[in-house]
């Protein structure tokens, strides 16, 4: 959901900033749900008067975040939600510090990090890989979020393991690997014995069809290079 | 304290319940006190296989909704000492069973047996995730071909993250894998999954392989569990199975083709 940051509430410099923000994208915001956080103003706005403003500019006013005690009351007295800070908010400020702490040693060893987040200050100076010990049955899914995956068994078919980062498996893969599932398609596959039922890498992907051959049943390495899987060797 | 052990295998008709009832007669024979727990709500079955199914009064959930208690509802095998059997409802559905009933009974049960055995019904819904729930061990069931490899390992993925030694992060279920239906020559022209096969994509400790035999069928057929007919080949695949799940090392038997002597290939046999 959109959400809405603003010092200044009166009614008259909202309806300049969001007419003029509207203009670049008219049919994008039609109706949109938006949430107004209030952390950055003091006094309580006249909320009535805000709705009707939001109504005008073909947009919906749902609900507050980040409001102090008397404009939550004034809030709900205006029939709107009031919400906690988004998660996404508070992190910005946080690990930031610990980014500065840390990076000179992480950045070194860890190749990956530039490419793995868009705004590097914002995102923790390493993320440790996800280590699955044990075999990923059928019908179990794991999701490494941001980082690599190891998996020290083997993947059973109709498993499913999926990585942002990465994805290693030290035994069988026959179930489903999905690499890079945020978009990059930097990121490989690498496991001992390839029978997978598909294998994909940011969003290309080959079922078990494409794979026969020299490398089934084989230890395989899958990246993309020219806009197309390809299979080589582990070592 | 009893011993929970979970006869289970995800995908019907591979043997939950000839094994649950062979392997509940093994272990009453080597004097061990065993109950075995019928969990298919709806669908009972392992009174048939036990050859009691005229002897049943109440049922397990009437003894978890109180209205008998367990030395009514227990029927004492006649065969075998130290061997009840606690039978399901045929009446109701597997909704019938709810955790707190179910360790109740089970808590019960524990007092005064050293084995309980619970034959699971097929699936992955609420009846098998309850006869699981409070293992300590489990017999995996699984027929040497891909569609029960699957559920098999899937069922196993169950035994690790839904029981309760998982929930409360407890030692895990001790996993066996009990192979039936097993046919060497079917295996040797290619037509079946070998041991060695499945070993290798369930990655579980191997408790027995039962070969495919008549005499199963037999067995079901007249009430008596397969273990007692100590000629047949299938009953010494499960007298084996008992002796290792009770510890004992015992080599493998039935897994290679048995050559036909000369006087059997002339006569047929």
């Amino acid at each position: 959901m959109s959400v809405l940051h603003c010092a200044d509430l009166s009614p008259a410099t909202l309806n300049t900033l969001l007419s003029a923000k509207l203009a670049q994208a008219p049919a994008f915001f039609m109706q949109a749900p938006i949430v107004l956080n209030l952390s950055d103003v003091l006094q309580t706005p006249d909320f009535t008067a805000l709705k009707s403003l939001f109504t005008e500019l073909k947009l919906v006013l749902v609900g507050v975040s980040g409001a102090n005690a008397a404009q939550k009351i004034a809030a709900h007295a205006a029939g709107l939600a009031v919400l906690q800070v988004g998660k996404a908010t508070v992190k910005t400020k946080e690990p930031a510090s610990q980014a500065q702490s840390a990076s000179s040693t992480a950045e070194a060893s860890n190749d990956r990090r530039p490419t793995a987040n868009a705004a590097p200050s914002i995102a923790p100076a390493t993320m440790d890989s996800k280590i699955v010990e044990q075999t990923v049955r059928s019908g179990q899914q794991i999701y490494a979020k941001g980082t690599d995956l190891i998996i020290k068994g083997a993947v059973g078919a109709g498993a499913e393991v999926i990585a942002d980062g990465n994805i290693h498996i030290y035994g069988s893969l026959r179930g489903k690997a999905i690499a890079g599932a945020s978009g990059d398609t930097s990121k490989r596959i690498y496991c001992y014995n390839l029978q997978a039922e598909l294998v994909s890498i940011a969003g290309n992907y080959w079922l078990s069809d494409s794979l026969q051959g020299k490398f089934w049943s084989n230890s395989a390495c899958i990246k993309m290079q020219d806009d197309s899987l390809v299979i080589s060797e582990l070592v | 304290m009893a011993k929970i052990i979970v006869v289970t295998s995800g995908k019907g008709g591979v043997g939950k319940t000839t094994s649950s009832a062979a392997i509940g007669t093994g272990l009453a024979l080597a004097g061990h006190k065993t109950v075995i727990v019928d969990f298919d709500i709806g669908l009972r079955n392992l009174d048939l296989i036990m050859g009691c199914e005229r002897r049943v009064v109440y049922d397990f959930v009437n003894v978890i909704n109180g209205e008998a208690n367990l030395k009514q509802t227990l029927i004492k095998d006649k065969r075998t000492d130290n061997l009840f059997i606690l039978p399901a409802s045929q009446t109701r559905d597997k909704d019938a069973l709810t955790r707190e009933g179910v360790e109740k009974v089970l808590n019960e049960l524990a007092k005064d047996f050293d084995f309980i055995i619970c034959d699971s019904p097929a699936g992955i819904e609420s009846g098998a995730m309850m006869a699981l729930y409070f293992a300590d061990e489990a017999v995996v069931v699984t027929n040497p071909e891909v569609s029960s490899v699957r559920d098999s390992d899937r069922i196993i993925g169950m035994l690790s993250s839904k029981s309760r030694r998982a929930e409360q992060g407890l030692e895990g279920i001790k996993e066996h894998l009990l192979l039936t239906r097993y046919n060497p020559e079917r295996v040797e022209k290619g037509e079946m999954l070998s041991v060695e096969d499945v070993k290798e994509i369930l990655a579980i400790e191997l408790i027995g392989v039962i070969p495919e035999s008549q005499a199963v069928l037999n067995a079901s057929n007249s009430g008596q569990p397969v273990i007692l007919d100590t000629e047949s080949d299938a009953g010494q695949a499960y007298l084996d199975t008992i002796k290792r799940l009770l510890g004992e090392q015992v080599p493998f038997r039935f897994l290679t083709v048995e050559k036909k002597s000369f006087i059997k290939r002339i006569f047929g046999g």
